[in-house]
């Protein structure tokens, strides 16, 4: 129709006999709430082009609206499996703009939510990865294993899954009585069950034969993309915010960080199991650490107002770093919200993993990028 | 069964936060030396005494390209540094090449209808160089905005990063189909999140309303 003022790129290219297109998504389950258009010689993939946007739902233009309270609980509607991280950055942003001091004990509370939801955010993604490689053992058991997380983040926050529970000035509210021996029992006993993961899911030999060696992100590739959380961390970068700059009270705790050098879907889908591990040292650290009583939060004013500026402020979600970028004029609302989100991050590493893979090996290496379409898509 | 070769694969890096905390406070003890002369010259604001590491990479970058540029503010861990559209290009190359800053973080741009003119502010981080890892480098430059868009084809542009850091390449296409500010030298200028047939304003622009809001 309107064929001159098509921007470059989008002209429809022409394949020869050998080659196919194939769109993959955005109704296929394989690929989540976006389509990959992918290019086959063969069994081969000669070109990939992801497209993801079928679930965008312009929250940065919605925080232009809303105050910096009224925020909380759209901004983290696109993970909500991880609802305390994606709310993290703003909060802490928002915190500088309005010029908050927040106490101990509300620091140990938000690092124990935001440990416990980046494990239940990990089993289901876990869970996914199982089921698409056809190993279904592998997703019944984490979806049923996270809810002795999800139980205790009910008790913390009085929902399930979108908490709400971080706010400018602390948390929502205080730990229920006896919270502390309840969530080290279900800790400790959901450390115990996902060890024995490993003897069915990552020492298998099926799930080895077909995740080694496919979809290999070198360790320049991985630092040129500006890949982040555990895609970075496979390819051999040690970087992990909660280290690097660590916010809150993370310097003050015991863990490590994971980091593997094969760089291959095995690695990438190895780093998030490990990582779970250390957020239950993480949480038995801060149980013991904690400031056992006192308040955790600062009462703030009706509709406060920001300070002139900008802040940037990121934290290591479930996926990798994840940025918020507030830009203040001095009005109740926030003028800009930007969210840099660590699955739109690493989408950008696909069509360099594809190129050249058999597209059997596409959901291995797809889900492996523990990548999450609604997040991308804001 | 290969449990135990599997586990060899996994290098499990010491605890090491003490560094990385005792490196920020090192700096500021061993930067001011080289770097007093030049303070003098662009103080944003002088109440509290500016971290000297922090400084110095904005200094640096003031050094090179003169008037190019501007500090915006020098904050812990954080720099910002306005640049003129014209070199903005140059100072990418100089902070990847000479300052170490090897991806970029996020792209953001911001609408300033007042000023007639759309901010894109790109956020640099490090990997690679263990002195950088808690610092953002903020590159912040505006393009020209005009009333009625064409987007595309009218005199909202920028050049392109994309050569300097390839990471840019989804968010600078993101830029574009939200605010309209295409970048020269791009190589795949596509919408990515919108409908391919959108056709009101780029709805991150300061005139596009919500509805009922």
């Amino acid at each position: 129709m309107s064929t001159p003022t098509l921007p470059p790129g989008l002209a429809i290219q022409k394949a020869d006999e050998r080659i196919m297109t194939l769109n993959v998504g955005p109704q296929h389950p394989g690929s989540g709430h976006m389509r990959i258009i992918v290019q086959i010689d063969g069994d081969y993939i000669v070109a990939c082009d992801p497209d993801p946007g079928y679930v965008h739902r312009g929250e940065e233009k919605m925080a232009e609206y809303r105050n910096y309270v009224l925020n909380i609980p759209h901004l983290e509607r696109p993970v909500i499996h991880d609802s305390c991280n994606i709310l993290y950055p703003y909060v802490l942003g928002a915190e500088e703009l309005l010029g908050l001091e927040i106490t101990e004990r509300a620091k140990y509370v938000r690092v124990i939510a935001s440990e416990l939801n980046r494990c239940v955010y990990t089993m289901y993604w876990l869970a996914i990865y199982g089921i698409f490689l056809g190993h279904s053992t592998m997703f019944m058991w984490p979806a049923g294993d996270r809810e002795l997380l999800i139980d205790l983040l009910e008790k913390m926050t009085g929902a399930r899954v979108t908490h709400s529970y971080f706010i400018p000035g602390g948390i929502r509210n205080d730990l229920p009585a006896n919270f502390e021996d309840v969530c080290l029992r279900q800790v400790n006993y959901f450390e115990k069950r996902i060890k024995e993961y490993a003897d069915v899911f990552y020492d298998n030999p099926i799930l080895l034969s077909r995740t080694e060696k496919t979809g290999i992100l070198t360790r320049e590739n991985a630092i040129r993309l500006g890949t982040t959380g555990s895609v970075l961390r496979a390819s051999g970068v040690d970087y992990d915010v909660r280290k690097k700059e660590p916010y809150d009270v993370y310097d003050e705790l015991d863990f490590q960080t994971n980091v593997m050098k094969s760089g291959d879907s095995y690695a990438r889908s190895r780093i998030p199991w490990l990582d779970m591990m250390e957020s239950c040292r993480i949480i038995r650290d801060a149980l013991q650490k904690m400031p056992k009583s006192g308040s955790v939060r600062v009462k703030l004013k009706p509709n406060p107002k920001g300070a002139i500026g900008s802040v940037y402020k990121r934290i290591e979600s479930g996926r990798g770093a994840l940025g918020c970028y507030i830009v203040s004029d001095k009005k109740a609302e926030p003028y800009r919200v930007k969210l840099s989100v660590p699955s739109f991050r690493n989408l950008i590493a696909l069509p360099h993993l594809l190129i050249g893979e058999k597209l059997g090996n596409m959901p291995s290496v797809y889900w492996s990028l523990n990548y999450w379409p609604v997040e991308a898509d804001r | 069964m290969s449990s135990e070769s599997e586990k060899k694969m996994v290098e499990k890096k010491p605890e090491d936060s003490k560094p990385t905390t005792a490196k920020a406070t090192e700096k500021p003890a061993a930067k001011p030396a080289a770097k007093k002369p030049v303070p003098a010259k662009t103080p944003p604001k002088e109440e509290p005494e500016l971290p000297a590491f922090e400084k110095g990479i904005g200094d640096k970058i003031i050094e090179k390209f003169g008037d190019q540029t501007a500090v915006s503010f020098v904050k812990p861990d954080r720099v910002g540094i306005k640049v003129n559209r014209e070199s903005i290009h140059d100072v990418a190359e100089f902070a990847r090449d000479v300052l170490n800053y090897d991806h970029v973080d996020s792209v953001a741009g911001v609408d300033y209808p007042v000023d007639k003119e759309i901010e894109v502010v790109y956020h640099l981080s490090s990997y690679t160089d263990p002195t950088l890892s808690r610092q953002i480098l903020e590159l912040a430059t505006r393009a020209q905005r005009e009333d009625e868009p064409i987007p595309g084809n009218d005199a909202t542009k920028l050049p392109s990063l994309r050569d300097v850091f390839y990471s840019v390449e989804f968010h600078e296409r993101e830029v574009f189909e939200m605010l309209g500010v295409y970048f020269e030298g791009h190589p795949d200028n596509r919408r990515l999140l919108l409908p391919e047939d959108w056709a009101d304003l780029p709805p991150l622009r300061k005139d596009f309303r919500n509805k009922g809001r």
